[in-house]
Protein backbone atom coordinates (compact mmCIF):
# COMPACT_ATOMS: atom_id res chain seq x y z
CA UNK A 1 0.00 0.00 0.00
CA UNK A 2 1.24 3.49 -0.80
CA UNK A 3 2.83 5.27 2.10
CA UNK A 4 1.26 8.55 3.13
CA UNK A 5 2.41 10.67 6.04
CA UNK A 6 1.14 14.05 7.17
CA UNK A 7 3.36 16.30 9.25
CA UNK A 8 1.26 18.77 11.22
CA UNK A 9 0.77 20.54 14.53
CA UNK A 10 -2.34 20.05 16.69
CA UNK A 11 -3.65 23.55 15.90
CA UNK A 12 -2.58 24.77 12.49
CA UNK A 13 -5.59 25.41 10.23
CA UNK A 14 -3.45 24.81 7.14
CA UNK A 15 -2.86 21.15 8.03
CA UNK A 16 -6.58 20.76 8.77
CA UNK A 17 -7.27 21.43 5.09
CA UNK A 18 -5.18 18.40 4.21
CA UNK A 19 -6.78 16.27 6.96
CA UNK A 20 -10.23 17.15 5.59
CA UNK A 21 -9.25 16.45 1.99
CA UNK A 22 -7.79 13.03 2.84
CA UNK A 23 -10.77 12.16 5.07
CA UNK A 24 -13.31 13.28 2.43
CA UNK A 25 -11.66 10.97 -0.08
CA UNK A 26 -11.35 8.11 2.42
CA UNK A 27 -7.55 7.95 2.15
CA UNK A 28 -5.49 6.29 4.92
CA UNK A 29 -2.44 8.10 6.23
CA UNK A 30 -0.14 8.39 9.24
CA UNK A 31 0.10 11.58 11.26
CA UNK A 32 3.29 13.02 12.71
CA UNK A 33 2.78 15.87 15.16
CA UNK A 34 5.54 18.44 15.14
CA UNK A 35 6.66 20.77 17.89
CA UNK A 36 7.53 23.95 15.99
CA UNK A 37 9.86 25.13 18.73
CA UNK A 38 11.87 21.95 18.15
CA UNK A 39 11.42 20.91 14.54
CA UNK A 40 12.32 17.37 13.60
CA UNK A 41 15.22 16.80 11.23
CA UNK A 42 12.76 15.02 8.93
CA UNK A 43 10.59 18.14 8.65
CA UNK A 44 13.64 20.30 7.89
CA UNK A 45 14.71 17.78 5.26
CA UNK A 46 11.25 17.66 3.67
CA UNK A 47 10.61 21.42 3.73
CA UNK A 48 14.03 23.06 3.69
CA UNK A 49 12.89 26.39 2.28
CA UNK A 50 9.94 27.21 4.52
CA UNK A 51 10.52 24.72 7.40
CA UNK A 52 6.75 24.67 7.99
CA UNK A 53 3.82 22.33 8.35
CA UNK A 54 1.83 20.86 6.75
CA UNK A 55 4.01 18.52 4.73
CA UNK A 56 2.46 15.53 3.02
CA UNK A 57 4.91 12.78 2.15
CA UNK A 58 3.69 10.34 -0.49
CA UNK A 59 5.97 7.36 -1.13
CA UNK A 60 8.87 9.35 0.27
CA UNK A 61 8.18 12.42 -1.87
CA UNK A 62 7.38 15.59 0.08
CA UNK A 63 4.65 18.05 -0.84
CA UNK A 64 4.37 21.46 0.83
CA UNK A 65 1.95 24.42 0.87
CA UNK A 66 -1.55 23.36 1.87
CA UNK A 67 -3.45 24.52 -1.23
CA UNK A 68 -0.89 22.89 -3.52
CA UNK A 69 -1.17 19.70 -1.46
CA UNK A 70 -4.95 19.82 -2.01
CA UNK A 71 -4.46 20.08 -5.78
CA UNK A 72 -2.05 17.11 -5.68
CA UNK A 73 -4.51 15.03 -3.63
CA UNK A 74 -7.30 15.87 -6.08
CA UNK A 75 -5.20 14.85 -9.08
CA UNK A 76 -3.92 11.64 -7.49
CA UNK A 77 -7.18 10.33 -5.94
CA UNK A 78 -10.15 11.01 -8.20
CA UNK A 79 -13.03 10.10 -5.86
CA UNK A 80 -14.98 12.96 -4.24
CA UNK A 81 -13.44 15.67 -6.42
CA UNK A 82 -12.52 18.90 -4.63
CA UNK A 83 -12.17 21.11 -7.70
CA UNK A 84 -14.78 21.43 -10.46
CA UNK A 85 -14.03 19.97 -13.90
CA UNK A 86 -14.73 23.05 -15.96
CA UNK A 87 -11.53 25.16 -16.44
CA UNK A 88 -13.20 28.53 -15.84
CA UNK A 89 -14.85 27.21 -12.65
CA UNK A 90 -11.46 25.88 -11.56
CA UNK A 91 -9.94 29.30 -12.17
CA UNK A 92 -12.69 30.87 -10.07
CA UNK A 93 -12.08 28.39 -7.24
CA UNK A 94 -8.33 29.06 -7.31
CA UNK A 95 -9.00 32.82 -7.33
CA UNK A 96 -11.13 32.70 -4.17
CA UNK A 97 -8.77 30.36 -2.32
CA UNK A 98 -5.90 32.74 -3.13
CA UNK A 99 -7.96 35.76 -2.08
CA UNK A 100 -8.74 33.97 1.16
CA UNK A 101 -5.09 33.35 2.02
CA UNK A 102 -3.61 36.56 0.62
CA UNK A 103 -6.22 39.06 1.80
CA UNK A 104 -8.95 37.70 4.06
CA UNK A 105 -6.78 35.77 6.49
CA UNK A 106 -4.27 38.61 6.80
CA UNK A 107 -6.96 41.23 7.35
CA UNK A 108 -8.75 39.12 9.98
CA UNK A 109 -5.45 38.37 11.72
CA UNK A 110 -4.82 42.11 11.86
CA UNK A 111 -8.07 42.54 13.77
CA UNK A 112 -6.93 39.88 16.20
CA UNK A 113 -3.47 41.32 16.93
CA UNK A 114 -4.45 44.99 17.12
CA UNK A 115 -6.39 47.19 19.50
CA UNK A 116 -7.96 50.62 19.73
CA UNK A 117 -8.09 52.74 16.57
CA UNK A 118 -5.78 50.34 14.69
CA UNK A 119 -8.21 47.54 15.37
CA UNK A 120 -11.18 49.63 14.24
CA UNK A 121 -9.47 50.27 10.91
CA UNK A 122 -8.54 46.60 10.62
CA UNK A 123 -12.19 45.64 11.17
CA UNK A 124 -13.29 47.82 8.24
CA UNK A 125 -10.78 46.17 5.89
CA UNK A 126 -11.60 42.66 7.11
CA UNK A 127 -15.33 43.20 6.64
CA UNK A 128 -14.82 44.62 3.14
CA UNK A 129 -12.92 41.46 2.22
CA UNK A 130 -15.52 39.25 3.88
CA UNK A 131 -18.19 41.07 1.86
CA UNK A 132 -16.63 39.78 -1.38
CA UNK A 133 -16.58 36.27 0.07
CA UNK A 134 -20.19 36.50 1.26
CA UNK A 135 -21.43 37.27 -2.24
CA UNK A 136 -19.77 34.10 -3.58
CA UNK A 137 -22.26 32.04 -1.58
CA UNK A 138 -25.28 33.48 -3.39
CA UNK A 139 -27.65 30.61 -4.15
CA UNK A 140 -25.24 27.99 -2.83
CA UNK A 141 -24.97 25.89 0.32
CA UNK A 142 -21.21 25.58 0.01
CA UNK A 143 -18.74 27.54 -2.17
CA UNK A 144 -18.53 24.33 -4.21
CA UNK A 145 -22.34 24.05 -4.57
CA UNK A 146 -24.15 21.17 -2.88
CA UNK A 147 -21.00 19.56 -1.49
CA UNK A 148 -17.83 20.70 0.24
CA UNK A 149 -14.95 21.48 -2.12
CA UNK A 150 -11.64 23.25 -2.52
CA UNK A 151 -12.78 26.75 -1.60
CA UNK A 152 -14.74 25.50 1.42
CA UNK A 153 -11.61 23.77 2.72
CA UNK A 154 -9.56 26.90 2.01
CA UNK A 155 -11.97 28.99 4.10
CA UNK A 156 -12.38 26.31 6.77
CA UNK A 157 -10.57 28.44 9.34
CA UNK A 158 -13.50 30.89 9.21
CA UNK A 159 -15.72 28.16 10.63
CA UNK A 160 -13.84 27.64 13.86
CA UNK A 161 -10.68 29.67 14.42
CA UNK A 162 -12.47 32.92 13.68
CA UNK A 163 -14.92 32.44 16.55
CA UNK A 164 -11.98 31.73 18.89
CA UNK A 165 -10.37 35.02 17.87
CA UNK A 166 -13.69 36.86 18.09
CA UNK A 167 -14.25 35.54 21.59
CA UNK A 168 -10.78 36.55 22.78
CA UNK A 169 -11.02 40.06 21.28
CA UNK A 170 -14.65 40.70 22.09
CA UNK A 171 -15.22 41.61 18.43
CA UNK A 172 -17.81 40.04 16.12
CA UNK A 173 -16.65 40.13 12.52
CA UNK A 174 -19.22 37.81 10.96
CA UNK A 175 -22.60 38.74 12.45
CA UNK A 176 -25.82 37.20 11.17
CA UNK A 177 -27.24 40.48 9.93
CA UNK A 178 -24.28 41.67 7.87
CA UNK A 179 -23.21 38.23 6.69
CA UNK A 180 -26.27 35.94 6.59
CA UNK A 181 -24.87 33.58 3.95
CA UNK A 182 -21.44 33.25 5.56
CA UNK A 183 -23.09 32.66 8.94
CA UNK A 184 -25.13 29.84 7.47
CA UNK A 185 -22.13 28.42 5.63
CA UNK A 186 -20.23 28.34 8.93
CA UNK A 187 -23.04 26.28 10.51
CA UNK A 188 -23.20 23.89 7.56
CA UNK A 189 -19.45 23.48 7.22
CA UNK A 190 -18.62 23.22 10.91
CA UNK A 191 -21.44 20.71 11.41
CA UNK A 192 -20.44 18.38 8.55
CA UNK A 193 -19.30 15.06 10.12
CA UNK A 194 -15.92 14.80 8.35
CA UNK A 195 -15.14 18.37 9.35
CA UNK A 196 -16.53 18.25 12.88
CA UNK A 197 -14.49 15.24 13.99
CA UNK A 198 -11.21 17.00 13.19
CA UNK A 199 -11.56 20.28 15.09
CA UNK A 200 -8.77 20.85 17.61
CA UNK A 201 -10.04 21.21 21.21
CA UNK A 202 -11.57 24.67 21.58
CA UNK A 203 -10.33 25.31 25.11
CA UNK A 204 -6.77 24.59 24.04
CA UNK A 205 -7.18 26.99 21.11
CA UNK A 206 -8.49 29.71 23.41
CA UNK A 207 -5.49 29.31 25.74
CA UNK A 208 -3.03 29.36 22.86
CA UNK A 209 -4.45 32.41 21.13
CA UNK A 210 -5.12 34.29 24.35
CA UNK A 211 -1.41 34.08 25.08
CA UNK A 212 -0.57 35.20 21.53
CA UNK A 213 -2.86 38.21 21.73
CA UNK A 214 -1.22 39.26 24.96
CA UNK A 215 2.17 39.17 23.28
CA UNK A 216 0.97 41.34 20.39
CA UNK A 217 -1.00 43.86 22.42
CA UNK A 218 1.66 44.31 25.09
CA UNK A 219 4.11 45.49 22.42
CA UNK A 220 2.43 48.88 22.28
CA UNK A 221 0.04 50.90 24.42
CA UNK A 222 -3.55 51.01 23.15
CA UNK A 223 -4.39 54.18 21.17
CA UNK B 1 -13.69 30.89 -32.99
CA UNK B 2 -14.15 31.89 -29.35
CA UNK B 3 -12.89 35.36 -28.57
CA UNK B 4 -9.82 35.86 -26.38
CA UNK B 5 -8.98 39.30 -25.03
CA UNK B 6 -6.18 40.35 -22.72
CA UNK B 7 -6.29 43.55 -20.69
CA UNK B 8 -2.77 44.66 -19.75
CA UNK B 9 -0.31 47.47 -19.22
CA UNK B 10 2.83 47.76 -21.35
CA UNK B 11 5.39 47.98 -18.53
CA UNK B 12 3.94 45.41 -16.14
CA UNK B 13 5.51 41.90 -16.01
CA UNK B 14 2.20 40.24 -15.14
CA UNK B 15 0.37 40.56 -18.47
CA UNK B 16 3.57 39.44 -20.23
CA UNK B 17 3.34 36.10 -18.49
CA UNK B 18 -0.06 35.64 -20.13
CA UNK B 19 1.19 36.91 -23.52
CA UNK B 20 4.04 34.38 -23.46
CA UNK B 21 1.66 31.52 -22.62
CA UNK B 22 -0.77 32.50 -25.39
CA UNK B 23 2.03 32.93 -27.96
CA UNK B 24 3.74 29.64 -27.02
CA UNK B 25 0.45 27.83 -27.61
CA UNK B 26 -0.33 29.77 -30.80
CA UNK B 27 -3.55 31.29 -29.49
CA UNK B 28 -4.84 34.46 -31.17
CA UNK B 29 -5.99 37.22 -28.90
CA UNK B 30 -6.82 40.88 -28.84
CA UNK B 31 -4.72 43.06 -26.54
CA UNK B 32 -6.31 45.99 -24.73
CA UNK B 33 -4.00 48.53 -23.11
CA UNK B 34 -5.36 49.84 -19.81
CA UNK B 35 -4.52 53.20 -18.27
CA UNK B 36 -4.15 52.31 -14.60
CA UNK B 37 -4.56 55.93 -13.51
CA UNK B 38 -7.93 55.94 -15.26
CA UNK B 39 -9.27 52.39 -15.17
CA UNK B 40 -11.89 51.47 -17.74
CA UNK B 41 -15.40 50.55 -16.53
CA UNK B 42 -14.85 47.21 -18.27
CA UNK B 43 -11.75 46.45 -16.15
CA UNK B 44 -13.62 47.35 -12.96
CA UNK B 45 -16.47 45.10 -14.05
CA UNK B 46 -14.14 42.21 -14.89
CA UNK B 47 -11.97 42.49 -11.77
CA UNK B 48 -14.07 44.12 -9.06
CA UNK B 49 -12.04 42.59 -6.22
CA UNK B 50 -8.52 43.69 -7.16
CA UNK B 51 -9.18 46.18 -10.01
CA UNK B 52 -5.91 45.07 -11.57
CA UNK B 53 -4.46 43.77 -14.81
CA UNK B 54 -3.99 41.29 -16.34
CA UNK B 55 -7.49 40.07 -17.02
CA UNK B 56 -8.09 37.42 -19.67
CA UNK B 57 -11.56 37.45 -21.13
CA UNK B 58 -12.56 34.27 -22.96
CA UNK B 59 -16.00 34.14 -24.59
CA UNK B 60 -17.01 36.98 -22.30
CA UNK B 61 -15.83 35.28 -19.06
CA UNK B 62 -13.09 37.12 -17.14
CA UNK B 63 -10.20 35.28 -15.48
CA UNK B 64 -7.96 37.23 -13.06
CA UNK B 65 -4.51 36.74 -11.47
CA UNK B 66 -1.73 36.03 -13.97
CA UNK B 67 -0.71 32.55 -12.79
CA UNK B 68 -4.34 31.44 -12.41
CA UNK B 69 -4.90 32.66 -15.99
CA UNK B 70 -1.98 30.52 -17.14
CA UNK B 71 -3.38 27.40 -15.43
CA UNK B 72 -6.67 28.15 -17.23
CA UNK B 73 -4.91 28.54 -20.59
CA UNK B 74 -3.07 25.26 -19.96
CA UNK B 75 -6.32 23.42 -19.30
CA UNK B 76 -8.20 24.97 -22.23
CA UNK B 77 -5.41 24.62 -24.78
CA UNK B 78 -3.25 21.58 -23.99
CA UNK B 79 -0.80 21.97 -26.92
CA UNK B 80 2.77 22.94 -25.97
CA UNK B 81 2.24 22.01 -22.32
CA UNK B 82 3.59 24.46 -19.75
CA UNK B 83 3.12 22.13 -16.78
CA UNK B 84 4.45 18.60 -16.30
CA UNK B 85 1.82 15.85 -16.55
CA UNK B 86 3.00 13.98 -13.45
CA UNK B 87 1.10 15.27 -10.37
CA UNK B 88 4.22 15.37 -8.18
CA UNK B 89 6.27 17.27 -10.77
CA UNK B 90 3.27 19.58 -11.25
CA UNK B 91 3.20 20.25 -7.50
CA UNK B 92 6.92 21.08 -7.56
CA UNK B 93 6.41 23.52 -10.45
CA UNK B 94 3.50 25.16 -8.64
CA UNK B 95 5.67 25.46 -5.52
CA UNK B 96 8.22 27.56 -7.40
CA UNK B 97 5.47 29.69 -8.94
CA UNK B 98 4.09 30.38 -5.45
CA UNK B 99 7.60 31.02 -4.17
CA UNK B 100 8.35 33.78 -6.68
CA UNK B 101 4.87 35.30 -6.16
CA UNK B 102 5.61 35.52 -2.44
CA UNK B 103 9.15 36.83 -2.76
CA UNK B 104 8.80 39.20 -5.74
CA UNK B 105 7.51 42.14 -3.61
CA UNK B 106 11.09 42.51 -2.33
CA UNK B 107 12.24 43.23 -5.90
CA UNK B 108 9.66 46.00 -6.20
CA UNK B 109 10.55 47.29 -2.76
CA UNK B 110 14.22 47.46 -3.80
CA UNK B 111 13.17 49.75 -6.62
CA UNK B 112 10.62 51.83 -4.69
CA UNK B 113 12.24 52.41 -1.31
CA UNK B 114 15.27 54.08 0.23
CA UNK B 115 17.38 53.77 3.39
CA UNK B 116 16.73 50.92 5.80
CA UNK B 117 13.73 49.64 3.88
CA UNK B 118 15.81 49.38 0.72
CA UNK B 119 18.65 47.64 2.56
CA UNK B 120 16.20 45.02 3.76
CA UNK B 121 14.78 44.64 0.24
CA UNK B 122 18.30 44.14 -1.09
CA UNK B 123 19.00 41.45 1.50
CA UNK B 124 15.67 39.70 0.84
CA UNK B 125 16.15 39.84 -2.94
CA UNK B 126 19.63 38.32 -2.69
CA UNK B 127 18.40 35.55 -0.41
CA UNK B 128 15.57 34.75 -2.81
CA UNK B 129 17.91 34.55 -5.78
CA UNK B 130 20.27 32.34 -3.77
CA UNK B 131 17.49 29.86 -2.97
CA UNK B 132 16.40 29.78 -6.61
CA UNK B 133 19.99 29.34 -7.80
CA UNK B 134 20.78 26.52 -5.40
CA UNK B 135 17.47 24.69 -5.07
CA UNK B 136 15.30 25.69 -7.99
CA UNK B 137 17.22 25.45 -11.22
CA UNK B 138 19.76 22.71 -10.56
CA UNK B 139 21.64 21.67 -13.70
CA UNK B 140 18.73 22.35 -16.03
CA UNK B 141 18.79 24.92 -18.81
CA UNK B 142 15.28 26.06 -17.96
CA UNK B 143 13.05 25.39 -14.94
CA UNK B 144 10.87 23.47 -17.40
CA UNK B 145 13.82 21.35 -18.57
CA UNK B 146 14.93 21.71 -22.20
CA UNK B 147 12.15 24.12 -23.01
CA UNK B 148 10.47 26.85 -20.99
CA UNK B 149 7.46 26.09 -18.82
CA UNK B 150 5.23 27.72 -16.24
CA UNK B 151 8.04 28.36 -13.75
CA UNK B 152 10.23 30.09 -16.35
CA UNK B 153 7.24 32.25 -17.27
CA UNK B 154 6.61 33.12 -13.62
CA UNK B 155 10.28 34.01 -13.16
CA UNK B 156 10.27 36.31 -16.18
CA UNK B 157 10.17 39.26 -13.80
CA UNK B 158 13.68 38.29 -12.69
CA UNK B 159 14.90 38.01 -16.27
CA UNK B 160 13.81 41.35 -17.63
CA UNK B 161 12.47 43.67 -14.94
CA UNK B 162 14.91 43.03 -12.09
CA UNK B 163 17.83 44.30 -14.18
CA UNK B 164 15.98 47.56 -14.84
CA UNK B 165 15.40 48.01 -11.10
CA UNK B 166 19.06 47.25 -10.39
CA UNK B 167 20.12 49.90 -12.87
CA UNK B 168 17.78 52.57 -11.49
CA UNK B 169 18.80 52.13 -7.85
CA UNK B 170 22.43 51.46 -8.80
CA UNK B 171 22.92 48.05 -7.23
CA UNK B 172 24.18 44.85 -8.83
CA UNK B 173 22.71 41.66 -7.47
CA UNK B 174 22.11 39.18 -10.29
CA UNK B 175 25.67 38.91 -11.54
CA UNK B 176 27.25 35.94 -13.34
CA UNK B 177 29.93 35.39 -10.71
CA UNK B 178 27.43 35.39 -7.81
CA UNK B 179 24.59 33.48 -9.51
CA UNK B 180 26.12 31.58 -12.44
CA UNK B 181 23.15 29.30 -13.10
CA UNK B 182 20.45 31.91 -12.70
CA UNK B 183 22.41 34.37 -14.82
CA UNK B 184 22.81 31.78 -17.58
CA UNK B 185 19.09 31.04 -17.33
CA UNK B 186 18.29 34.74 -17.75
CA UNK B 187 20.37 34.94 -20.93
CA UNK B 188 18.83 31.74 -22.34
CA UNK B 189 15.31 32.78 -21.39
CA UNK B 190 15.54 36.11 -23.19
CA UNK B 191 16.85 34.33 -26.31
CA UNK B 192 13.75 32.13 -26.63
CA UNK B 193 12.00 33.60 -29.74
CA UNK B 194 8.54 33.97 -28.14
CA UNK B 195 10.11 35.80 -25.20
CA UNK B 196 12.53 37.89 -27.25
CA UNK B 197 9.75 39.09 -29.54
CA UNK B 198 7.42 39.90 -26.64
CA UNK B 199 9.20 42.09 -24.15
CA UNK B 200 8.62 45.76 -23.38
CA UNK B 201 11.33 48.04 -24.76
CA UNK B 202 14.04 48.20 -22.10
CA UNK B 203 14.95 51.85 -22.61
CA UNK B 204 11.30 52.86 -22.50
CA UNK B 205 10.88 50.88 -19.28
CA UNK B 206 14.01 52.39 -17.73
CA UNK B 207 12.71 55.84 -18.52
CA UNK B 208 9.22 55.11 -17.22
CA UNK B 209 10.28 53.46 -13.96
CA UNK B 210 12.92 56.15 -13.31
CA UNK B 211 10.29 58.89 -13.65
CA UNK B 212 7.83 57.02 -11.48
CA UNK B 213 10.38 56.49 -8.74
CA UNK B 214 11.22 60.19 -8.62
CA UNK B 215 7.53 61.10 -8.52
CA UNK B 216 6.68 58.70 -5.73
CA UNK B 217 9.70 59.59 -3.60
CA UNK B 218 9.01 63.31 -3.86
CA UNK B 219 5.31 62.74 -3.14
CA UNK B 220 6.15 60.93 0.08
CA UNK B 221 8.31 63.76 1.41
Amino acid sequence: MAELKLFRTWSTPFALRVVWALNLKGIQYDTIFEDLSNKSSLLLQYNPIYKKVPVLVHNGKPLVESLLILEYIDETWKQTPLLPEDPSERATARFWAKFGDDKVLLSVWNVFIKQGKDQEEAIVTAQENLGFVERQLTGKKFFNGETIGFVDLAFGWLANLLSVWEEICGVTLIDHEKFPMLSEWIQNFAGAPIIKESWPPRDKLITKYQALREVYTSKEAPK
Amino acid sequence: MAEVKLHGRWYSPFPYRVIWALKLKGISYEYIEEDLSNKSPLLLQYNPVHKKIPVLVHSGKPICESMIIIEYIEEKWPQTPLLPSDPYEKAKARFWVKFVEEKAPAFWSLYRSTGEEQKKALKDSSETLKIVEEQGLGEKKFFGGDSIGIVDIAFGVIAHWFGVFEEIVEVKVLEAHAFPRLHAWKVNFEEVPVIKENLPDRDKMLDYFKKRRIESLSASQ
